[in-house]
């Protein structure tokens, strides 16, 4: 158990390691929020010359940010929705039944996100380039909804894995039809891997931007502002101003995800 | 009793219940997207005819035969190199932080470090990769502490090695490198401490009892059993390094990763057959990694 380690000592290097490497994942998020601050907009002087508050009212008043934000919201919601619906449905299916090729529908759903972004991205570009289909807001979503439906599915598995058989038993030996069990008994418990899960989705949606290059079109979501803003830059410190929001909005949500599915294994683990 | 014809039909006709289950998951990602990706391969064998631009739709080699030119061939082996030694330097940055948390971490400590990898994991990678180009931009901060440490004559020496170097640290090879480790970082630390916390106790006592120092213990025996594990975190780094290029975009030199040219030849050019060429390049990797690595059990690590 995993307690049986607890409160012994660790040798002084590698405690000197992990703090090393913790200081190596969290520093950087440090820079970012200092250079959000900074009186420099021209280059990435560091230290910077003078501190400031300004940057944020800049950043509220451009409406780029603002469209791209509210489109980058549309998506990601729209993504988990389907993927909400997609793998839950998937989950059920591989829980309760047996059938020739189960174990390959978990690596199909595994699979747009063990391949490479840019594979996904460039196969559903040219299969809908091949279809005729125009490049827009629904292509983006179907784009992401194909790689969000594995982190729903691997969440509401999971815990349908966990939660014994003689629960739906019970509820129906009591007398409830299966439609009444499903939605007093199964879903219920489902819950909370499912709103889990659709976080998780959603950051994944929020966040995405190779996938997303292949089916926007002309459309700009944050992460593709983002990375305009990165190749060619215009007032520096907005885009870290842009960056600081995006980290704690995505922050809030991974860890209500993960309080959720703790003690549940490995459920958000990805 | 009542009776509930709609629960028994369905109930009666199990392998109806499935397809109607199974059906809309396996439209999208069944028929969609692996038909998105057949079709991708069977473009990579059409060929672009360069004197009128356009793509013939008969099937030939002359498309991986361009792809085996030297030029091309300098990208996949530029990308693959870059892609096997991201995950060797993510794996001895995740060893330490992984055995911490599997062996030493109170159970507080542990559910702290645990945030503390996945937070990172999962705030957005552009922003991550930003912060790098803000790290090692020319008048950034690490050029500040490298100045107030005197050694900057080392930093323009390691700089000027063709290569891997560049007119600064942010438009260079190193710091391609340095922003693939930090953001997949996290990536390898899950499963080797997942690895990690499946070395029964017992066997790294019984090592000791037998006379082992902990370092012997640590290679002979911690090490081996925690293998799979590296192996599932690689299956990510470099499938990740594989298809990425918006770092080597935003931090790299004018030398092409894999991601770049495909996005290069299938935009402006027009060339979707060698686009398609290139990504059957990591694709095929992939396949052969995932074979090898589930051979070797990763997959009960993840």
């Amino acid at each position: 158990m995993p307690s049986d380690g607890g409160g012994r000592n660790a040798p002084l290097g590698l405690r000197l390691a992990v703090t090393g490497v913790l200081l190596f994942l969290h520093l950087p998020f440090a820079i970012i929020l200092l250079y959000a601050l900074t009186t420099e907009d021209a280059s990435f002087r560091f230290p910077p010359p003078g501190l400031t508050l300004g940057w944020f009212q800049v950043a509220w008043n451009r409406p780029d940010i603002w469209a791209a934000l509210g489109l980058s919201i549309r998506i990601a919601a729209a993504a988990t929705a389907l993927a909400l619906l997609i793998g839950t449905l998937a989950a059920l299916a591989v829980h309760r039944t047996r059938f020739f090729g189960r174990e390959a529908v978990s690596f199909l759903f595994l699979l747009p996100i063990a391949l490479p972004g840019i594979v996904t991205g460039i196969a559903l570009r040219s299969a809908l380039g091949l279809l005729g289909i125009p490049f827009s807001v629904a292509t983006i979503v179907i784009g992401h909804a194909t790689f969000c439906v594995v982190v729903v599915y691997n969440n509401a598995l999971a815990r349908l894995r966990r939660t014994p058989a003689s629960l739906y038993e019970a509820s129906m030996d009591l007398g409830a039809t299966g439609w009444q069990t499903f939605r007093r008994v199964v879903l219920p418990g489902l819950a909370t891997a499912l709103v889990a899960g659709g976080m998780l989705s959603f950051a994944l949606s929020f966040d995405e931007v190779i996938v997303t290059t292949f089916t926007a079109g002309q459309e700009q979501t944050l992460p593709i502002w983002m990375f305009a803003q990165l190749t060619k830059p215009r007032q520096r410190p907005v885009t870290n101003v842009v960056a600081v929001f995006v980290v704690l909005a995505t922050a809030v949500p991974i860890l209500v995800a993960h309080g959720m599915t703790r003690g549940g294994g490995r459920e958000a683990g990805g | 009793m009542r009776r509930r014809p709609v629960a028994a039909f369905f109930f009666l006709r199990p392998r109806l219940t499935l397809a109607l289950l199974l059906g809309p998951p396996l439209l999208w990602l069944g028929v969609a997207y692996l038909g998105s990706l057949a079709a991708l391969v069977v473009q990579s064998f059409f060929h672009l005819d360069d004197y009128t631009g356009r793509v013939m739709r008969r099937l030939t080699l002359a498309t991986y035969g361009e792809l085996l030119s030297r030029a091309n061939l300098d990208i996949v082996v530029r990308t693959v190199t870059m892609a096997a030694a991201v995950t060797v330097a993510t794996a001895c940055l995740a060893f330490p932080l992984a055995l911490y948390m599997a062996r030493y971490a109170s159970a507080r400590g542990k559910a702290f470090l645990t945030v503390a990898v996945l937070l990172p994991l999962w705030s957005s990678y552009l922003v991550r990769v930003y912060a790098w180009k803000l790290i090692l931009a020319k008048e950034g901060v690490v050029s500040w502490f490298v100045e107030q440490a005197h050694l900057t004559w080392l930093l323009d020496r390691l700089l000027a090695v063709p290569g891997l170097g560049g007119p600064s640290l942010s438009v260079s090879s190193i710091g391609t490198f340095l922003a693939f480790v930090y953001v997949w970082l996290p990536y390898m630390i899950l499963p080797v401490q997942a690895a990690l916390e499946r070395v029964p106790p017992s066997l790294v006592e019984a090592s000791a009892d037998l006379g082992a120092r902990p370092l012997q213990t640590f290679r002979r025996v911690t090490l081996p059993l925690s293998l799979p594990g590296v192996a599932a975190g690689s299956i990510f780094t470099f499938s990740l390094t594989l298809g990425d290029f918006i770092i080597p975009g935003a931090l790299g030199n004018s030398s092409l990763f894999i991601g770049q040219a495909v996005l290069a030849h299938q935009g402006t050019a027009g060339n979707i057959p060698l686009a398609a060429a290139f990504t059957v390049v990591p694709m095929l990797i992939m396949a052969v990694y995932l074979i090898a690595a589930k051979r070797c059990g990763a997959f009960d690590a993840l």
